[in-house]
Parts: structure tokens; sequence; C-alpha cells
């Protein structure tokens, strides 16, 4: 179809387009420039900055703890909501699967102000309580749960679930022992989903937030509309951070994969 | 029927709950407030006033204009990369498309902030072009959910069709027309869905670029800066609207992948 | 004292109906004795799983009763009943190993660790896995993992142990083995067994009694000799066995016509019954032409091992023999049949059922005649799209593959006449008798099937006749 060079070039430029940017950034995090073109000399004060102001410390760990608070309830509720529809009847299991998919497929500005009227407009619920926060994101990440747990409900043999029941163990055992380490791919990866979810989150995070809590994402967008250089090239220095965590944590599913795929070809 | 069973489905309902609670609850809220004004009356002045202000019209058609142009650039660069990762007969295939999604987990203000020093750069002013920079922003933050779905479709295509394509004299091209691209449609349609949206709705890409045209999640945003929720509502609900009309269109090409999360699993 | 009942189980008018309205049981009725060897046998569909699983308690049944050991557990959930199933597909845990398996049941009753050990140890040597026991499940072939599956029933000394065709996924050989396997493992562990299969091979090997089922009814139960020797149907002849089933008739004391001979026989019928005749393949003797009660020409002749099976071509019928001796196609021969090898069973209902066809267009039709009747009103919830295609409650289309659609009509509803274009079908006349006040026929159609007709006029025997049988008169049901 086509030729190798062309093929190359086709990859080339899209890796450029899409990394040049970050890798470009990356650089410059390790200088002293407040803005891109002449290189001046190596320093690591947007480091020192990024982990020593209490303002962007806060920021980060707090987007940390919502992401993982959020993402533990919405895999929660999720795998069990997905357990739960998958043994449902047709009917009821196809509503759940139906409405699952609103989030889904809705834009984060309407899911994001929807939440905030019902709660906070409607409820009167202040944003300082954090709840609006937490169940806009719960709401954001949740049925993504939901969508790769039902999966793995599917490929599994129906009749294990019978047979830890024929061998005495009670539904609830059956349900902890047999079904839950069976689905519990979908269960793991939904959850990184979830927390990748959130910590990508701005609209929802805008809508819902408390005034003085800032995620990355609405921290980061109002920074930029600042003219604060100390702290925009901090920023260049998180991103940088970010971006290296990233690749360690797929060096590192790489690795486990490669691992398990010789131990299947080992046996 | 038994007790068994009954045990089993009952989890479900917290869940059930849950989504009548967030999710229905919220549309129907937003029904609410989109036909009512501040004073709680019914009023049909938020549908009307979309539909006769020209400025709203105008950020509509913005919006199209923005989103159909991202759509296509991501298309352009993300079928033939899809197509030569799927195709190539590398052994760590795998490694090499994580490469090209793995920036969907980088956090997307920061890489919008990148991509905008990159452009100041190039550019020396962001003011001189700013629907090429925000259909540049909108490409570099979604082109990944692009090359996914489409080169999901294509790897698990089954190659013994193009085999067969070719023994009854299809040439190389002509075999790339008529099995291989009809093939991979499904993926190019949850492709569009993963980018036409958001980049109609994704406002912020468009304000950290320094553009200050309206698309329409602005207007939600900037109806939502000034306490107008019914005036919000009716644009979330005009959203709506789009989505359920894009969702019905593209209803026949079944996404199978778990949309934004295919990445991961 | 405890008393000791001699049935261990009991079913009593046991049906299942499903929430969708297939009914998979109905009136089901079984003792079993304690210790016996007891098999489901019929073919896919029949309900002998759904039968097994109301024992396990995996689906409670719709109305009847079951009781273990004179009490009732219809209601009981299954981890509350003393009784444990190796699954089809041996459903172990694939995320624990052998020992892990196979413990499981003993963990939920809070065993101790070292009697665990024990027992786990014994059920691996009863089924010859010794040493397995930190093998993981993928590790092992199909069999081991049968036997690692019957080792995690066994250990927890059920009173009964159900099993759900076990041997359904294992090859050939294999499956001759367990067979013995298992035989021999009930003789020594003494505790009752349901076995569910398919394979009428099987259960006549393994089996204290059979219970022949089909469409959700038992057909037949009893010894594997009696179901043999003495099938009670037409189903029970043609699933066990293969035979040479005849729709006939009496036509004198201890005298049946069927197959287009007067046979003689031993069974005791009223002149006049319609009949069904049944005739074991190896029954059939060979003669020279003039000997036979019926004569034919041979149509072909395989070579099975120990015995030949030949086809006879007599008239419009067929009849395959088993013999030792071969014979060449093409040759004449005479058959006669010992009067205490031919089976008649009354043919107690005369309504002709046949399988009518969904076409392309989604209508029914039989014999490439489009019925003109209503399928919505015969397939349950269906709808008709406007495209003209089924669909189902759900919406969803029809395939009409997955899908049979019997019709039924009576012998007084079907009109015989000359024109034979003018017949839904078209057949010969095989057998006629007089009833007092009209005829009873037997046609063979060319469709291949038998109807009975009655008719007030005359017609000779191999006659060819329509069927003239109304849309109106045809009864519909549907089977999956």
């Amino acid at each position: 179809m086509m030729k190798k060079a062309w093929k190359s070039i086709v990859i080339i430029i899209v890796l450029l387009f899409l990394y040049l940017p970050i890798l470009i950034l990356a650089v410059y995090s390790f200088t002293d420039a407040t803005q891109l073109g002449a290189i001046r000399g190596f320093s690591l004060h947007n480091y020192v900055t990024l982990f020593t102001t209490p303002e962007l410390r806060d920021m980060i760990l707090g987007t940390i703890v919502l992401a993982f608070s959020s993402a533990v309830i919405a895999t929660v509720l999720g795998t069990i909501g997905a357990i739960g529809s998958f043994y449902s009847g047709k009917n009821v299991s196809s509503a759940i699967s139906t409405v699952n998919q609103v989030p889904v497929v809705n834009a984060d500005v309407v899911t994001g102000f929807s939440i905030c009227i019902l709660l906070v407009v409607v409820f009167g619920i202040s944003k300082d309580t954090f709840v609006p926060l937490i169940v806009g994101h719960v709401t954001l990440c949740a049925p993504f749960v939901f969508l790769s747990v039902v999966p793995k409900l599917k490929q599994m043999d129906s009749s294990i679930y019978e047979a830890a029941l024929d061998l005495g163990a009670t539904p609830a055992a059956a349900l902890w022992k047999v079904v839950i380490p069976q689905i519990l791919p979908g269960v793991v990866s939904g959850f990184a989903l979830a927390v990748t979810l959130s910590l990508d989150d701005y609209f929802v995070a805008t809508y819902t937030k408390p005034a003085t809590f800032d995620t990355i994402s609405t921290y980061v967008v109002n920074a930029t509309k600042g003219s604060q250089t100390t702290i925009k090239t901090a920023l260049w220095a998180l991103s940088t951070v970010i971006f290296l965590v990233v690749i360690l944590f797929v060096v590192l599913m790489n690795l486990q994969a490669n691992k398990e795929a010789t131990e299947r070809a080992g046996v | 029927m038994g007790k068994i069973s009954f045990s089993r489905k009952s989890l479900g309902i917290p869940y059930a709950l849950f989504l009548v609670l967030f999710v229905v609850a919220p549309l129907f809220v937003l029904i609410y407030y989109a036909f009512t004004n501040g004073q709680g009356q019914f009023t049909l002045a938020n549908l009307t006033g979309f539909f006769t202000n020209p400025n709203t019209l105008g950020t509509l058609c913005y919006s199209f204009a923005v989103s159909m142009t991202t759509t296509a650039v991501c298309l352009l660069l993300a079928y033939p990369t899809a197509y030569i990762l799927a195709k190539s007969r590398l052994k760590a295939k795998s490694v090499i498309v994580m490469i090209f999604i793995m920036p969907m987990w980088i956090n997307f203000s920061l890489r919008i902030t990148a991509l905008k020093e990159i452009l100041t750069l190039i550019e020396g002013n962001l003011a001189y072009y700013p629907f090429a920079n925000a259909v540049i922003g909108m490409t570099y933050d979604f082109l990944p959910f692009m090359i996914l779905p489409i080169y999901n479709t294509i790897v698990k295509l089954d190659e013994s069709l193009l085999e067969a394509a070719r023994d009854l004299g299809a040439g190389e091209t002509e075999a790339f027309l008529k099995v291989t691209l009809p093939l991979s449609v499904p993926g190019i349609v949850s492709g569009i869905a993963m980018v036409f949206l958001p980049a109609m709705t994704n406002y912020v890409v468009l304000d950290m670029l320094y553009n200050s045209t309206y698309i329409m999640g602005s207007l939600i945003g900037s109806y939502f800066a000034a306490y107008n929720w019914n005036g919000g509502s009716m644009i979330a609900l005009i959203l709506l609207a789009i989505i359920c009309l894009f969702t019905l269109l593209t209803k026949g090409a079944e996404e199978e992948e778990n949309p934004r999360g295919g990445a991961l699993l | 004292m405890m008393e000791q009942r001699e049935n261990i189980i009991e079913l009593k008018h046991i049906t299942k109906t499903f929430e969708d309205g297939f009914n998979a049981v109905s009136d089901f009725n079984l003792e079993v004795k304690r210790g016996e060897f007891v098999t489901f046998l019929g073919p896919s569909g029949c309900g002998k799983t759904t039968t097994l699983r109301m024992i396990a308690g995996f689906d409670i049944p719709s109305e009847g009763e079951i009781l273990l050991n004179g009490k009732p557990i219809t209601d009981l959930p299954p981890n509350k009943r003393p009784i444990n199933t190796v699954f089809q597909r041996y459903a172990l845990f694939p995320h624990m190993n052998i020992f892990e398996n196979i413990a499981f049941g003993l963990k939920q009753k809070k065993v101790s660790k070292d009697v665990i050990e024990k027992k786990v140890k014994k059920a691996l040597e009863l089924v010859d896995l010794e040493g397995f026991e930190k093998r993981k499940v993928s590790t092992l072939s199909g069999g081991q993992q049968q036997r690692v599956a019957i080792a995690r029933a066994v250990v927890n000394e059920p009173e009964i142990l159900l099993l759900d065709e076990p041997l359904g996924a294992l090859d050939l050989k294999m499956r001759k083995e367990m067979q013995l396997e298992l035989k021999a493992m009930h003789k020594e562990l003494g505790i009752t067994f349901i076995y569910v299969t398919h394979d009428q091979e099987e259960a006549l090997t393994m089996s204290d009694k059979i219970v022949v089922m089909s469409e959700g009814k038992t057909q037949q139960t009893g010894t594997p000799e009696d179901i043999y020797n003495e099938p009670k149907n037409a189903f029970v002849a043609d699933f066990i066995g293969d035979s040479n089933i005849f729709n006939g008739i009496m036509t004198g004391h201890l005298k049946a016509r069927f197959c287009g001979g007067e046979f003689d026989c031993v069974d005791d019928v009223e002149e006049g019954t319609h009949i069904t005749a049944v005739v074991r393949p190896e029954d059939v003797i060979l003669t020279a032409p003039q000997e036979g009660t019926i004569k034919g020409v041979v149509t072909s002749v395989i070579f099975k091992g120990m015995h030949y099976e030949i086809a006879v071509a007599s008239g419009k019928n067929e009849m395959v023999i088993q013999s030792v001796k071969s014979a060449k196609t093409g040759d004449f021969v005479g058959m006669k049949v010992e009067p205490d090898n031919i089976h008649i069973m009354i043919a107690e209902d005369h309504t002709n059922i046949f399988a009518v066809e969904i076409n392309k267009n989604h209508r029914l039709e039989y014999n490439d005649t489009v019925l003109d009747t209503s399928l919505t009103k015969i397939i349950k919830g269906s709808r008709r799209a406007e495209s003209g295609v089924l669909l189902d409650a759900a919406g969803e289309e029809i395939d009409p593959a997955k899908i049979k659609v019997m019709a039924a009509i009576g012998p007084n509803d079907i009109k015989l006449t000359d024109h034979q274009d003018e017949g839904l079908v078209q057949g010969y006349i095989s057998n006629l008798i007089y009833k007092g006040d009209h005829y009873s026929y037997v046609i063979h159609t060319d469709m291949g099937q038998d109807f009975v007709v009655n008719d007030e006029y005359l017609w000779n025997m191999d006659d060819q006749v329509g069927l003239i049988m109304p849309v109106e008169k045809m009864t519909f049901s549907v089977k999956r």
C-alpha cells in the first residue's frame, strides 16, 4: 500500500506532534528560562518551587486524594452495579446499561453543570462540603468501571458461581470467593480508569468544587490566564514529573505483561 | 424466583438508585430549568432566544466549524497511523501503540500549556490564527482517542479477507478500498464520536490559547458564571439533543470499545 | 432411631415453566432408591438438565415437590442441600489450585485443617491424581479437570451426586475409560448417582435405572434391559438403539400389517387398531425371497466391523438389517421377523403432527405451499415489522432457523382427493381398515411421513391421492 519511507514519515510526524511540546517543555523546565527561545543555564529552581510552594503542594495532593477517593467509591458502586445488573432480568439490566451510557457519551460540561444545578441549586448543598465535587467525579467515573467489569462477567463461566453454592458456600461467600476473583482484572482496570478520568477532569470540578480548592486542571487553566512566571514555569516541571510517572507506569506494565507472557509460555 | 437469584439481583439496587439520583434526576432538573424563567414560570424564551439571537447561532456555527475541522484533521492523521501500526509486523506492537495513547494520561491542561508555548514560539502571537489554533489544540488533545478505536478494528480484521480479495484479482489499492476501509468503518465511527462532541464543548482549549470566540461549551461557562441556571440548562439541553442525534446516527456501527477507557484495558 | 427410608429422593408432579413461558419440565415424577445409579436420558432440550438443576437447587420448580429422605427440600437453597454436582464443563475455580478447589466445600463447613488435608488426599487418590495438590487448573488436561471436579464433589460425602453430562467434553477413548471408572466409583462410594446424558450407550452401560425424557415429560422409566427390549413408545424405540419403526394396523388376532406385509405378533391388540410397530435391525432375518413375509431389494451394504448393516427397500418402505452375513446391492431378498421380536405399540392419538417451515418471507410453508395463517399469533409476543420481518417480544428479529413450528391436524379433518394437485401434500395409501361406518387410512406421503385419515369412501391400497388439509383445522405449536 504505502512505501516504507512514507510509513516512517507519517509515524514520525504524528509522534513529533504528540510529544514535541511535552519534550521541549521538559527541557526548558530544567533551565532558568521564562519563555521558550533562548536557552539559559541549567537550573532546578522550577522543581524546588513545585515541591516547596504550599499552594502547589496542596493542589497536587488534593487532586490525588480526590482522584483516589472518588475512584474507590466509583469502583465499589460500578462493580456491584455490574454484578447486580448482570444477574438481573433482561429489562432491568438493559435499563441500567442504557442509563449508564448517559454520562459516558455526554459532554463533561453538561454532566458537571447538571450535577451542580441538582445538588447546589435545587438541594442547596454547599460546594464547601466537597459533596458535589465527590458526587460529580463518582458520576463521571462509575459508568466506566461498570463498562470494564461487565465484559469480565460475560466471559466468566457462569457455572462456577453455582458450583460454589453447590459446595455449600452462601451466596455472599460465593460472590466474594469465586466471582470477584474472576472479574478482578476488570475491576482493577476500571479503578485505574476512574483515577485517570478524575485526574484529567476540568469541567465537573469547575462546576462543583469549593472556591478555595483547586485540582491540577482548574489550577493550570487559571494560572495560564495570569502572568505569574514563577508559577508558570513550575507547572512546566509538574508536566515533566507527570510525564515521567506515566512513562514509569507504562514500563512497569509492560514488564509485568512480559513476565506473565513468559510464565505462560514456560508451562 | 428463588432466594438465590434474588440476592445477586439486589446488588444492582444501589447502583440503580445512584444512576436515578445523579444521572436521571439531573436531566429532569435541566429540562425544568430550561423551560422556566428565573421566577419559576414556564417559558419558551430560553429556547426561542437561542435560535433567534445571531450571537448564539454564530456560536453554534463556529462550534460546528471547529469540531468538524478537528474531526477531519484527526481522521486524516489517525487513520494512516492506526493502519501502519496495525499492519506492522513488529513484535512489540502493543508497546508502540501504548506510545501513541500515552499522552491521554498526561493532564490535558498541562499538555495544552506545552502546546501553547510552542505555538507562541512559532506564530509569535497566538491572536494571528485563532481558528487554526483552536483546531490544533483540539486535535492535539483528542488525536489519541481517534487512533485507538481505528487501530483496534484494523488489528482485528481477518487477514485472510485481504488475501481472498487479492486472490480474486483485486490490486493492493483496490483491496484496501473495498475490504479494509469498509470494515474499519466501526472504528472510524467510534473515533469520530469521541472527537466530535468533546471538540464542540471543550472551551478551555480555546481559553488557554487566547481564542476568545465562544463555542457551545463556553456558553454554559458564561451562564454559570452569571448564575443564570435557566439559560445554561437550555444550552445543556441543546447539546444533549445534538449528542442524542449523533448517537442515533452512529448507532449502526456498534462501539465495542469502552470509549475513553480502551487505552487502559 | 433414624428411620432408614428406601427412597432417598422423590420428585412429585414437578413442573418448571420459565419466565419467558418456556415449559421445560411438566408433571415429572420419580423415586430414586438409596445407592441407585439413575440416568436421565434424552435429546438436548428434553428437560433432563433442568430436572437435575431442580434437584441441585439452582432452579425452583414452578409446581410440585421434591422430597429428600421424606422431607421437602423444594425451596432449599443449593448450599443447604447434602447434594453435590459435577458440572458439564467442570466449573473448576480458575484462581485456585487443585487443593483449594477440592477443599472449598470442606472449608465452607469449617472442617479442621488436618481433616481437610486428609480428605483431599483421599479424594485425589480416588480419582488417581495423587500429588496434584499444588497444580494450577489451567495446566490440567480435560480428563484431569473432570477428575478434579469429581473429587471436589465427592469429598463432601454428599448423599446424592449429580452428574450433568460429565463426559460430554471428553474424546471417545477418554469417555469410555471414565465410564468404567465412574461405575467403579459408584460401587466403592455407595452413594446415589443421578446422571444426565444424551448418549444412549452411556446410559445403557452405566445405569441401574434409566429415565427416558422428551419434551419435558418422562417417556419411560426402567432398567436398561426393559428400556432396550420393551420400549414403551416410538420415541423410546427410536432413541434407544437403532430401530425400524412403522405405522400399521391390526388386521386380526395377533396379526399386524405394516411395511407392506402381514406379520404374526405376540401382542394381543384389538383388530382395527392403529399401531406403531418396532423391529430392531438385529431381529430381522434375511431369507430367500419366497420365504420372507416381505420382499425387497438391497439398496446398500455397509461393513460395521462386527456385522453388516444392510438396507432393503420393500415397496416404498425401508428396512435396516444387521446381519453377520453380507448381501449384495441389488439382491432380491425376503425378510421375516420372529413374532416375539415385533414390538407393537398402540398409536393412541391419531392426530397427525408435522413440521412446517418458516420461509424467507417469514411466512409458514409446507411442501412449498404457503399456509394462510398469522405467524404472530403462533409465536407468543411476536409482531411483524413493516418490512415483514418477524420480531420477538424484545423487538429483536426472529431467526427462522432457531425455531421450529409443528402443525397438528386430526384424521377427520383431512379429505382425500383424486386430483392430487388440490392436496397440500400427495402420497399413496399404505394401509386401510374398515371401521364400521368409515375407513381408516394410512397415507405415506411424498414428504416421507405417514398420515392417518378417516374417510367414508373406499380407496384401494397403493392409490395415489392428494390430502386436502384446511389451514383453519390445524393447530400450531412452537418449539425451540
